[in-house]
């Protein structure tokens, strides 16, 4: 299997899925010419034309509320934000319009239109530019949202992603756009609301997704290396849908859990888990449910005072031991 | 200023001297020389920015306003320091300057220390210094309009005779937050001149890739604004006499306005930025040749003899020294504790005995 970057792996679902679909429209700031501000979209104006890889001024609402009405009428938008931050530019396109337009006409109208770009912190870009809104999305019935963590994912997604007669936003992240993984080529389709069991354990679940889940592999690797202790890390990969299943087996096989991400702790993703093991698993937990989240405050510029903020591969490790107290 | 376009646009006025402007005509050698001194500051800050950038002591981004410091400089002199606002985007390294913000504190926010302007937790893009009435650097493109058209609405609802600049770029026109705060500032005739830095590009996308319609500021004619173009913004009296009339018209007749200024960044959009893609080595070099706006004053003021070979050279290593003493004072500033990443998030968590509320402020 050829081993390629995820940055390329998302640019590979997305010209596969051009060559598949008349339909498909790629849209976003400095996409094209620029060859997009992280590189993702590199090659693909060339390839396939200013009809389908389309630059657009700094106009969020604007082009994520043309995205929508556009997929209303069959085309299948697909739109990068620079930074996943700037939705809140066009938080009303997204979340009254997309979000609610199936709904509002009665399943008449659907909207399949991908959002996506990097949501992450930890490149010192400061608390405008470094949000991690899964929650805030996920929230919205009718939005789906996903989060790829490895390339072979970032790929696998993408195409679902597309393919997807709902709106998706899909949340990457620039820290890992370098990282590199095997990945297949083609078709390769991952289903959305299909988590990952990265690494099988007993003692513990490491439950999460983004780059905190591949912090708690390293984090893992360490435990049973330091500790002998075998932590199991689930990969969630998907927010909404999402798989309760593969939690709760996990939750029911180690019986103690810990959640990550690299989000806020309030209303999180890993707040509506802890909430969702406690109550189709209580019986299940030997210790309280325990998170690994970033320090509650607005990201902070100062770069190594953003380490601290953010999760890394001693916190979770240090929080795993808690956990098994 | 007019609701017309002045004839500076469609034909040329070519007996327009801003020099002889009336703003301008009164300064004497010493006010030139604080012009001219604030333009190489800036730049000699931005180039000890650039170094520390490549040498790892600043994270992030770095968007530098090197080619643009008569805009900065200009706009910031003719300000009323008492009763003028002004507030910009992330480029904000000459304004800051410009209003009188110390190269330490500024240069310490770049390294992320605690000495630095806003602590170390905003960084190069979010300077603020509300003493010297500026309120930001600001990292969303066109967030900060909206905000300069508070700032605007406060001065007149307290009855402020002054006025608010709002900076943005040739980009950020495109935003529509700013095409609805034009409209709210001509409606309710509020005291704001909205100042477009237009230097041709925003990030990888020319102007004409960007913006339809014949101008950028024209857009205010929809509104039944006054609007104007400063077509040489290298030149620091044309920004001064652009700027100074809308300021007037601002704080005398409470009107809006739309200052188009023409400029030209030689950097990257920020240092990170390939800055290969879409413009040639050789525009860059021409308007540094024939437009730099530290040499056009430098010029002017060598034929005025206000300026000596001797000077030059005293007010650039003035300047160099003053921008290596800022890096060496970052430099041996503390960084900010963990603790600090939960403080200035609430008023009543960092003021307790105020606290009115009650309950759970922070959830880890
Ligand atoms: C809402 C939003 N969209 C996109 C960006 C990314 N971005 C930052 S600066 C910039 C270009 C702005 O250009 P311009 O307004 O001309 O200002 P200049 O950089 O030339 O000073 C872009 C696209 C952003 N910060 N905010
Ligand atoms: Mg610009």
């Amino acid at each position: 299997m050829p081993v390629i970057t995820y940055r390329e792996a998302l640019r590979h679902a997305m010209a596969e899925e051009l060559d598949r679909d008349p339909n498909v429209v790629i849209m976003g700031e400095e996409i094209g010419q620029f060859h997009g501000a992280y590189k993702v979209t590199e090659g693909l104006l060339a390839k396939y034309g200013p009809k389908r890889i389309v630059d657009t001024p700094i106009s969020e609402a604007a082009f994520i509320g043309l995205g929508v009405g556009a997929s209303m009428l069959g085309l299948r938008p697909v739109i990068e934000l620079m930074f996943f931050s700037f939705y809140s530019v066009a938080f009303d396109q997204i979340f009254n319009n997309a979000a609610n337009m199936r709904y509002m006409s009665g399943g008449l109208v659907h909207c399949p239109l991908v959002i996506r770009g990097p949501a992450n912190g930890g490149t010192n870009v400061g608390a405008t530019h470094s949000h991690t809104p899964e929650s805030i999305a996920a929230y919205h019935p009718g939005i789906k949202v996903v989060v790829p963590s490895t390339p072979a994912d970032a790929k696998g997604l993408l195409k679902s992603a597309i393919r997807d007669n709902d709106p998706v936003m899909f949340m990457e992240n620039t820290i890992l756009y370098g990282e590199t993984g095997e990945v297949p080529d083609g078709e390769h389709l991952v289903p959305l609301g299909l988590a990952r069991v990265i690494r099988e354990g007993t003692h513990l679940s490491i439950i999460g997704h983004g780059r905190a889940i591949q912090m708690a592999v390293k984090a893992a690797a360490i435990l049973e290396e330091k500790h002998n202790i075998r932590a199991e890390v689930v990969d969630l990969r998907s927010i909404r849908p999402l798989d309760e299943e593969t939690v709760l087996a996990s939750v029911r096989k180690t019986n103690r859990v810990l959640l990550v991400e690299e989000a806020k702790p309030f209303c999180s993703v890993s707040a509506m888990l802890a909430c969702i093991i406690q109550e189709k698993a209580f019986d299940h937990l030997d210790a309280p449910i325990r998170r690994v989240t970033s320090v509650d405050s607005p990201a902070i510029y100062s770069p190594p005072l953003e380490k601290i903020q953010l999760p890394s591969v001693d916190r979770i490790r240090a929080a795993a031991l808690e956990t098994l107290k | 200023m007019s609701k017309k376009p002045p004839s500076t646009k469609n034909a040329p006025n070519y007996a327009y001297d801003a020099r002889r402007a009336t703003i301008n005509a009164r300064l004497d050698g010493g006010e030139q020389l604080a012009l001219y001194r604030v333009m190489v500051r800036i730049r000699r800050f931005e180039e000890r920015c650039l170094r520390a950038y490549q040498q790892g002591k600043i994270g992030g981004f770095l968007h530098l306003y090197i080619g643009q410091e008569s805009l900065a400089a200009g706009c910031c002199s003719v300000m009323d320091r008492k009763t003028d606002h002004i507030i910009t985007a992330y480029r904000d390294h000459g304004h800051a300057i410009g209003v009188g913000m110390s190269m330490n504190e500024l240069m310490a926010e770049n390294f992320g220390k605690y000495t630095g302007c806003s602590k170390g937790k905003g960084g190069s893009m979010h300077y603020f210094d509300p003493t010297r009435n500026f309120w930001g650097g600001h990292g969303i493109v066109g967030g900060q309009i909206p905000l300069g058209l508070g700032l605007a609405y406060a001065l007149k609802y307290r009855g402020i005779k002054g006025a608010c600049m709002a900076f943005m770029g040739d980009g950020a026109v495109n935003q529509g937050a700013v095409h609805e705060s034009y409209n709210l500032a001509a409606l309710w005739d509020l005291p704001v001149v909205f100042i477009i830095e237009n230097n041709g590009y925003s990030m990888g996308t020319s102007q004409e890739r960007s913006s339809a319609g014949p101008s950028l500021a024209q857009r205010a004619e929809g509104y039944g604004m006054n609007w104007d173009i400063a077509d040489n913004g290298h030149d620091v009296y044309e920004v001064r006499d652009k700027v100074d009339r809308a300021l007037r018209l601002a704080r005398d007749e409470s009107k809006p306005s739309i200052l188009e200024i023409r400029t030209y960044r030689y950097r990257g959009h920020s240092v990170a930025d390939p800055d290969s893609t879409y413009r040639e080595k050789a525009e860059i070099e021409e308007y540094k040749r024939t437009k730099d706006p530290i040499m056009a004053l430098q010029n002017s003021l060598v034929v005025e003899r206000v300026l000596t070979d001797e000077l030059i050279k005293k007010i650039d290593a003035a300047a160099r020294a003053e921008a290596e003493t800022s890096a060496l004072f970052a430099e041996q500033s503390p960084f900010p504790t963990p603790e600090d990443i939960k403080k200035d998030v609430y008023w009543e968590v960092d003021n307790p005995a105020d606290r009115k509320s009650v309950g759970s402020l922070f959830f880890d």
